[in-house]
């Protein structure tokens, strides 16, 4: 009696103790995906920052998502469908913003070139 | 002379500065984005009253369009602008839903008692995270959807008399 007493509360503990592993787990990934979205009602700061409506709806949003088994990805994919790519800190690489992904890179090679030009080719001319 | 000609320049400068940042002082600073995804999944939502679980189709019956209004009691825009949804509802037939936002539900009736009831269904959205399947940014807003689920308008804050006529011309001209 007291045996089966004790199996059951041992596997009654361990389901609540992974569960509660879960439940966490789940949390820390809300926090993870909330810091790289834009709470769009404030201003310069993060769904993970704020403690507005929108932002606590968002949170609780991806939260229900994260228990439906939608990955991160899909989040970010829905909420973009929603909100349009300005609520993602990071904009996506497309044809709106080639200029403002490949411009940097355009400059440094310029930038190094330029550096070349000045150290290596007009030396010798000295 | 070229010591006073540079000191005009960077003075000028500055001032141009200046008057750029004082300027986009009055700016609108709030940024809504224009291209976003007009369609909206068919969702399911708790009903008001029953807590019933009903989709957003099945509240077309055989209505083309319906009108989503945002609302809760805590709000006091949604005060303001109760008469014109009361108006908006009074010479249209398009059904008028109000999603509740984030309340509780005797603060509702309450609202609802001493303002009347426009609606013809209420929703409920306890935790805001229906409103998001809108595109919502909060309360109160007011979205106009074919029966296709498109988001044919949407009125971001309270609604005034003018956006009431603007939609029932809409809803004329289609």
């Amino acid at each position: 009696m007291i045996i089966k007493f004790l199996k059951i509360s041992f596997i009654v503990f361990f389901i609540t103790f992974f569960n509660l592993n879960n439940v966490s787990a789940n949390n820390q990934k809300v926090d993870e995906i909330s810091k790289n979205l834009r709470c769009l009602i404030c201003q310069g700061q993060s769904v993970y920052d704020s403690n507005s409506e929108f932002a606590l709806s968002v949170r609780a949003l991806i939260l229900n998502k994260l228990k439906a088994g939608n990955s991160e990805d899909e989040i970010y994919l829905f909420l973009k469908s929603k909100y349009g790519d300005w609520i993602v800190y990071e904009p996506e690489f497309n044809k709106y913003t080639l200029v403002l992904w490949l411009l940097p890179l355009f400059l440094f090679i310029f930038g190094g070139l330029l550096i070349v030009r000045k150290v290596f080719i007009n030396r010798p001319k000295k | 002379m070229k010591i006073r000609l540079s000191f005009l320049f960077v003075l000028t400068l500055i001032v141009f500065i200046l008057c750029v940042f004082f300027l986009s002082l009055f700016e609108e600073k709030s940024y809504v984005p224009e291209k976003t995804n007009n369609k909206i999944e068919n969702f399911s939502i708790k009903d008001f009253y029953t807590d019933k679980s009903l989709n957003l189709k099945i509240l077309f019956e055989d209505e083309k369009y319906i009108i989503i209004n945002i609302w809760s009691s805590w709000c006091i825009p949604c005060r303001q602008e109760h008469k014109h949804i009361s108006n908006l509802s009074s010479f249209n037939s398009s059904k008028i839903i109000g999603l509740n936002y984030k309340d509780k539900k005797n603060n509702a009736i309450k609202f609802l008692n001493e303002l009347g009831n426009p609606y013809d269904t209420i929703l409920s959205d306890k935790d805001g995270t229906k409103a998001i399947f809108l595109g919502a940014y909060g309360v109160p807003e007011t979205f106009v959807i074919d029966s296709d689920l498109n988001i044919i308008k949407k009125y971001i804050g309270p609604i005034n008399s003018e956006i009431v006529n603007e939609i029932r011309n809409l809803l004329n001209d289609y």
